[in-house]
């Protein structure tokens, strides 16, 4: 296949998940006990064979580096190509761009060195396991200027209020972006655009002053373009808010949806650890639970996910939560709808009890 | 480039005595404890101690081991001038042979510890189960100024005729070295795990490859003959855990060791990790029917069944009704609906079918099943 190029715009991203997302990007949130949110999009274009990957990044990045560093673990680390982490750092005093056109246009030396004549452009808020080469082959063979990717919602909640919903005619081809709640087909922010285009319009926006390389480069200009929607048919999520972000992960302990997220294509990829097996002692019950490598298990566990290293104390009840790595759960400690943020230590005898559609959330490293 | 001290790690050997879980692969590369590889455990006190430089000596069916090895990487030994080397016998100009004993396989790669230069070299094997900061001992063999020092542990007097025992003075030093005596004096057995001043190590490999009837062992020759000579000699005294993964009986038992909680062997020990490959499954799934007591449960795995004091490795389903007592299963293994595994060991990609029935509590030692052979065991009466 012709090469593709990889482009992770986390530019437009706020921080969308609250004290989650206080020292991070929404990206590099922890997600599913041992991946960041971004694994899922960086995964899927890999194992789709794009082989350089430019994320845009302009805050909080610290988290999302140290994830993912030279990308080896992502069969990045490359003597060309591979990952490129491109945090603002812009000099020229001539630059008149604004909001995600800065980005383009200071790193406009990326998109001319690459080979690739595509490139293929997500967000960190759809995730799923489903490889874009189908849609890659599509957008070839229609010959189109952009391809977009789309979901069918056929239960419409809180997290699909704010995405863009695509008109199209009977030939797939995009008539029009609307926030109409009432079409099931929805923008995943993920598309393939042809490069010479991609740079056209990038110059477009400047001249003309706009702020957002989607909206007002394709959406603003889809009379001239040949749009074509592109259906990715498979399980997926949209992670837009500490409520979506709660219930997705606390999703995947439906059998089908973890078999079809983790196994159905090829293994989402991450950054490895060398933490040991997960030690359940004498007296633990866990029941309808995601539990990672390095946890040791005395208390009771259901429905929740637990990260990686995460500890419960013998008589600890843990239910309907996600524990992110290295929290200590002690003794007699009952936590009930509750997100733990990484090495959140839970003290003897403490009760945490948010309710489903307002989970407790704790911060980083606090005591409680 | 001088070193003060390397490693050289033997793993060739076949290990016989673990019958099918050595039919394709290198004992060292055996899987253990959940995720690990036997040799893991020392590649990681290497690590540990700081020894990056090691040349690990290969012979029997390397190819996995050589895999799982790579360029050393888990064990932070991919450098640039030193790091993880795999020896493994090769054709030189005077012929081609293999490695016919530990000191021959040492004696052949001379020129590999030369380039290295070093003061000192670790002498280790690949088939034990411990934790150790080889720098203690390093220290040891320097305060006392020895050609050779042999770390030993104290065993249970009736186990003592099993072992290479060393006969020491009250300081220590070794004046006699007892290969499984009938009649031991001592109860110091030798825990395979050598260091020698590399410069008096070499003459006696040297001398030693020309006695025609030599073994070529470090236990059988070259220490014996450098005790004859006079040459200093002492004992390092290690009180840890430390076990020799030889038998399909041992082998069981340290796994199962891993469930205990008091163990000086931890896996959780953050002060002296184990490394080893992790892999891309994501973590294990704890189904509503699942029961888990006592057990390690690795990535990948899906549990619907009842798993008692077992160490699973990753991507293992036990399906509904099944149950998994006192084993260790290897990765990619199913045990289908209503089986029963007890005190057994089952091989990567095994497919156990439903209402099979294997209990290995019934032989003399815990049973190894793989696909072949699962039948033969099965022990289920009137179903299917």
């Amino acid at each position: 296949m012709e090469p593709l190029l990889g482009l992770i715009n986390l530019d437009n991203e706020h921080d969308f998940l609250e004290e989650l997302t206080y020292f991070r990007c929404g990206a590099a949130t922890p997600f599913a006990g041992r991946y960041r949110m971004i694994d899922f999009t960086l995964s899927n274009m890999v194992n789709s064979g794009v082989e350089e990957v430019a994320i845009f990044t302009n805050h909080k990045y610290r988290a999302l580096m140290d994830h993912i560093k030279t990308g080896a673990e992502w069969e990045l680390a490359r003597r060309h190509g591979g990952v490129f982490i491109l945090p603002p750092d812009w000099n020229d005093p001539t630059d008149i761009s604004r909001g995600d056109l800065r980005h383009f246009h200071n790193n406009r030396d990326f998109f001319h060195r690459s080979k690739a004549d595509h490139v293929l452009i997500s967000g960190s808020q759809y995730l799923a396991n489903s490889p874009v080469s189908k849609a890659y082959e599509e957008h070839l063979a229609t010959g189109a200027d952009v391809t977009v990717l789309s979901t069918q919602v056929t239960e419409p909640d809180d997290e699909h209020s704010k995405l863009l919903r695509i008109e199209q005619d009977d030939d797939g081809v995009v008539k029009g972006f609307s926030s109409d709640p009432a079409n099931p087909t929805v923008f995943t922010n993920m598309y393939i655009i042809k490069k010479d285009v991609l740079l056209k319009m990038v110059d477009y926006c400047i001249a003309y002053h706009k702020d957002n390389f989607f909206l007002d480069g394709i959406r603003g200009k889809l009379p001239d373009l040949k749009i074509q929607n592109f259906d990715m048919n498979g399980p997926g999520m949209f992670v837009n808010s500490i409520q979506s972000y709660y219930k997705h992960n606390l999703g995947l302990l439906n059998p089908e949806m973890y078999k079809s997220v983790f196994f159905k294509n090829q293994l989402v990829k991450t950054k490895l650890s060398n933490e040991p097996p997960a030690k359940y002692i004498n007296g633990s019950a866990v029941t309808k639970s995601m539990v990672s490598n390095g946890c040791v298990i005395q208390g009771k566990v259901d429905n929740s996910v637990l990260f990686r290293g995460v500890k419960v104390a013998p008589s600890a009840t843990v239910k309907n939560s996600i524990i992110m790595q290295r929290c200590v759960i002690e003794d007699n400690v009952h936590l009930e709808n509750v997100i733990l943020d990484k090495d959140v230590h839970v003290s003897a005898g403490q009760q945490l009890i948010g309710s489903k559609g307002k989970p407790y959330v704790v911060a980083k490293r606090q005591r409680v | 480039m001088k070193k003060e001290v390397i490693g050289m790690l033997l793993a060739g050997g076949k290990g016989t005595r673990l019958g099918l879980l050595t039919d394709a692969i290198a004992k060292p590369a055996v899987h253990f404890g959940g995720k690990y590889r036997i040799i893991d455990f020392t590649l990681s006190n290497c690590s540990n101690s700081k020894i990056h430089t090691v040349g690990v000596l290969t012979q029997y069916s390397p190819l996995e081991l050589h895999k799982h090895m790579g360029i050393g990487k888990p064990w932070d030994m991919d450098r640039q001038t030193d790091g993880l080397s795999i020896l493994s016998p090769f054709q030189a100009s005077d012929g081609a042979s293999w490695y016919s004993g530990t000191a021959d396989a040492i004696t052949k790669n001379i020129h590999y510890i030369d380039q290295h230069d070093p003061e000192y070299v670790l002498v280790i094997s690949g088939d034990h189960i411990y934790h150790m900061d080889y720098r203690k001992m390093l220290e040891h063999h320097k305060e006392t100024g020895a050609s050779a020092t042999i770390s030993v542990m104290e065993v249970p007097w009736d186990e003592a005729s099993r072992f290479g025992i060393l006969n020491t003075k009250d300081d220590l030093e070794v004046y006699e070295f007892d290969e499984k005596p009938k009649n031991p004096k001592n109860n110091l057995a030798s825990m395979g795990i050598y260091i020698f001043t590399w410069s008096d190590l070499r003459q006696y490999l040297v001398d030693d490859e020309k006695v025609e009837d030599s073994d070529h062992d470090f236990g059988k020759d070259i220490i014996p003959s450098m005790l004859k000579d006079g040459l200093p000699m002492y004992a390092y005294r290690f009180d840890g855990y430390w076990k020799d993964v030889g038998t399909i009986k041992s082998y069981w038992e340290a796994n199962m060791d891993l469930l205990e909680e008091d163990l000086t062997l931890s896996l959780n020990n953050k002060e002296w990790r184990t490394y080893s490959h992790d892999s891309n499954y994501p973590p294990e799934y704890i189904g509503e029917t699942a029961l888990v007591k006592n057990s390690l449960i690795t990535s990948g795995s899906w549990i619907d069944g009842t798993v008692t004091q077992s160490v699973l490795f990753e991507k293992v389903d036990v399906f509904e009704g099944a149950e998994v007592v006192e084993s260790i299963i290897h990765p990619s293994v199913k045990i289908g609906k209503n089986s029963k595994i007890t005190k057994a060991i089952v091989m990567e990609n095994t497919t156990i079918p439903d209402n099979v029935v294997i209990d290995g509590s019934t032989y003399d030692e815990p049973v190894v099943i793989n696909q072949e052979n699962y039948a033969e065991f099965n022990q289920a009466k009137g179903v299917n």
